[in-house]
């Protein structure tokens, strides 16, 4: 048995035979025309090789089995083999550098193909693959070359290759396929585009794979952890069996439910949004079904590094996450620090008690520059999408009042600078002190939202530090101390016609999920591989349910039974 | 001659799809139609040149058009950025 690794771009197990492609590149005659009959008829096998291509690819397109986006990629081939760019070049070629046909189309590919590899975006640098295989049809056409076209595959084959071009995938019958494995490649190459949009396991710049698996090995293919595993034992082919049975399903469950709106049998809407702390999430929250973040956290941006970042920093980080919402709103927590979370450079001395310290809103209020440089990155990105502000640890409405003047100050400095923004941008708090849920029916007069942070809310309502293993058993969510307060503020939400959010670590809780509903919750965020699971509870109950959970529940005097009682619910459905 | 200037709202940039969609547009027209980014200026009937480009998201552009049909090209030029090039 050999083990090798790479990277995987494409989670997921397969267990497989190897095949191997092998590609011979075409090279360089150096040969010279000199006749000018000799560079006519060049050109002309040139023109002739080009529609050839052309024609080939359309023939391709023309199957109907196709999905939009190999559709969209024949496409681009199709319109780069028509770029009078490429065309003249090449002809150029010919007549003023004597090269045949043959050599010139691989000069020019190879110049084109290294202006991208020399890119400096991940995507356009994957494009010198295009290129290349552009070149290769031409160049195949040239030459006469019987393509190998139409690999017949048995079931359940993994392809070993230096590197698949686009063009080639599409003619794979990629049902037969159960994996990749490639010398070259990046997260963005096509063979990661491929095997993500396909759910096939996937692993790249695996630099032993060509050279020592043979066609007909025996493979386990680890996509999520980037291992390769050659003729393996019959233990470690069990263990793998096991874990891809595993993953079958979850990747199932994962697919059947993404799409599907998460609403109860009785037809409410339940809207499911994702925590998330950078633009590349929202991949993994689209994934999931997330519609939208519910809790873009914001202090990575300002943790490992030694200084503030600028707002143009800043901007560009809100920017990014704006443009890939595909329209989703997106709820940005104002900076969160202190407490738990510490900033070396921001020099703040130690505290006896951090939590009950100089923390977030707390900081914005004191050092406003810091504040307001956070709100102008943000209001400058919010005419990308469709962005909402919300500040943490409000303990009072004197603090809301402040945070939004200074919120008023910033749209104000950015108006006479001429800069657009969202000026209707939604302000929010967060619920997660004792002091601001009890007053929910105060401050839901001046704010726009509320999103419960049951993490905090939870331990000083319970005067339990979550960090302190002596007293863990004592961090209780479903005390009903901290359940009358989540009612209260849902409650008063709902009056005021608030939005009310929790993305707090209870809104992501089987348990927890009824319970809230029944309280009259209807937006929960959480982790994005959370989202599956509450989806299927709420799927499967109704309005009708939750409510009584909850009239049930609210009559309980303590967590255990509380506890119990969900338990007993959940298992029975 | 028409000049008009766009902000790229599509989180991709100009990349494969929509570029390749652009082009396509600006055959049908029998102006000449130039797109500027920065100091670069391309010629709107490559593929090839437009791609290096690399037109990310948020990057402002430039689309200069002249000849007979240079209205038309115009108004469906700007359709496609303002418009279509958010659904591509």
């Amino acid at each position: 048995m050999e083990k090798m690794t790479g990277t995987g771009v494409s989670p997921g197990i397969a267990i497989g035979k190897a095949l191997v492609i092998q590609r011979t590149d075409a090279v360089l005659t150096g040969i010279l025309l000199h006749e000018p009959s000799e560079k006519d008829a060049a050109v002309t096998q040139f023109e002739k090789a080009l529609s050839a291509a052309i024609s080939e690819l359309e023939s391709i397109k023309s199957d109907l089995a196709l999905n939009a986006d190999d559709h969209d990629l024949l496409n681009t081939h199709i319109e780069i083999l028509s770029d009078p760019e490429l065309t003249d070049s090449i002809i150029e070629k010919i007549r003023s550098e004597h090269r045949t046909a043959g050599d010139a189309v691989l000069e020019v590919i190879n110049t084109f193909a290294s202006i991208f590899e020399n890119m400096s975006d991940d995507y356009m640098r994957a494009r010198a693959a295009d290129i290349k295989d552009i070149g290769r049809r031409i160049h195949l056409n040239l030459s006469g070359d019987k393509k190998n076209k139409g690999q017949i595959f048995k079931p359940g084959t993994i392809l070993i290759a230096d590197d698949l071009s686009p063009s080639e995938t599409i003619t794979f019958d990629l049902k037969l396929i159960a994996g990749f494995i490639t010398r070259k490649g990046s997260r963005t190459s096509h063979t990661a585009i491929i095997a993500k949009s396909k759910g096939l396991p996937a692993i790249v710049g695996c630099t032993e794979a060509v050279t020592t698996i043979k066609d007909g090995d025996t493979i386990i293919l680890d996509g999520s952890n980037g291992v390769v595993f050659v003729n393996p034992g019959e233990d470690l082919t069990n263990e793998y069996l096991v874990k891809l049975k595993a993953w079958k399903q979850h990747a199932d469950s994962l697919r059947s439910l993404k799409d599907i709106e998460a609403s109860t049998k009785d037809g409410v809407r339940i809207r499911l949004s994702a925590n998330i702390s950078k633009a590349e999430e929202w991949e993994e929250t689209f994934d999931n079904g997330g519609e939208g973040v519910g809790l873009l956290r914001t202090e990575l941006l300002f943790m490992d590094r030694e200084s503030f970042p600028s707002e143009d920093e800043q901007f560009e980080f809100y920017r990014q996450v704006a443009l890939q919402s595909k329209g989703k709103p997106v709820i940005i927590r104002t900076i969160d620090i202190g407490g738990d979370k510490q900033i070396p450079y921001f020099g703040l001395p130690a505290e006896p008690n951090p939590f009950l310290g100089y923390r977030a809103i707390r900081i914005c209020l004191d050092q406003k520059e810091l504040f307001s440089t956070q709100l102008k990155a943000i209001l400058r990105a919010s005419v990308f999408g469709d962005l909402k502000i919300m500040f943490p640890m409000i303990s009072n409405i004197g603090e809301l009042r402040e945070a939004k003047s200074i919120l008023k100050e910033t749209k104000t400095t950015l108006r006479n600078n001429g800069i657009a923004f969202n000026a209707d941008i939604k302000t929010g708090i967060m619920i997660e002190i004792p002091s601001a849920a009890i007053t929910a029916d105060l401050l839901a007069k001046e704010t726009d939202f509320f999103s419960i942070g049951t993490n905090d809310l939870c331990q000083y309502t319970l005067a339990v530090d979550r960090m302190n293993e002596k007293i863990t058993h004592l961090y209780e969510p479903f005390n009903p101390a901290v359940l009358r307060l989540i009612k209260f503020v849902i409650e008063q939400g709902q009056k005021n016609n608030l939005y009310v959010g929790m993305c707090g670590e209870m809104a992501a809780d089987p348990l927890a999920t009824l319970l809230l509903a029944g309280m009259g919750l209807r937006d929960f965020s959480m982790s994005p591989s959370a989202i599956p699971v509450i989806k299927n509870i709420i799927l499967h109950s109704t309005l009708k349910m939750a409510t009584e959970i909850c009239h049930n529940v609210m009559n309980m005097n303590n967590a255990e039974e509380i506890r119990a009682y969900l338990k007993t619910v959940v298992e029975n459905k | 001659m028409i000049t008009n200037d766009y902000t790229i709202f599509a989180a991709q940039g100009l990349h494969a799809r929509p570029a390749t969609a652009l082009i396509k547009l600006c055959k049908n027209f029998k102006s000449t139609i130039w797109l500027k980014k920065g100091e670069k200026i391309i010629k709107l009937n490559s593929m090839l040149n437009l791609l290096t480009l690399a037109i990310k998201g948020g990057d402002k552009v430039s689309v200069i058009i002249e000849g007979e049909d240079e209205d038309e090209a115009a108004t469906a030029i700007d359709a496609f950025f303002t418009e279509q090039l958010k659904e591509l």
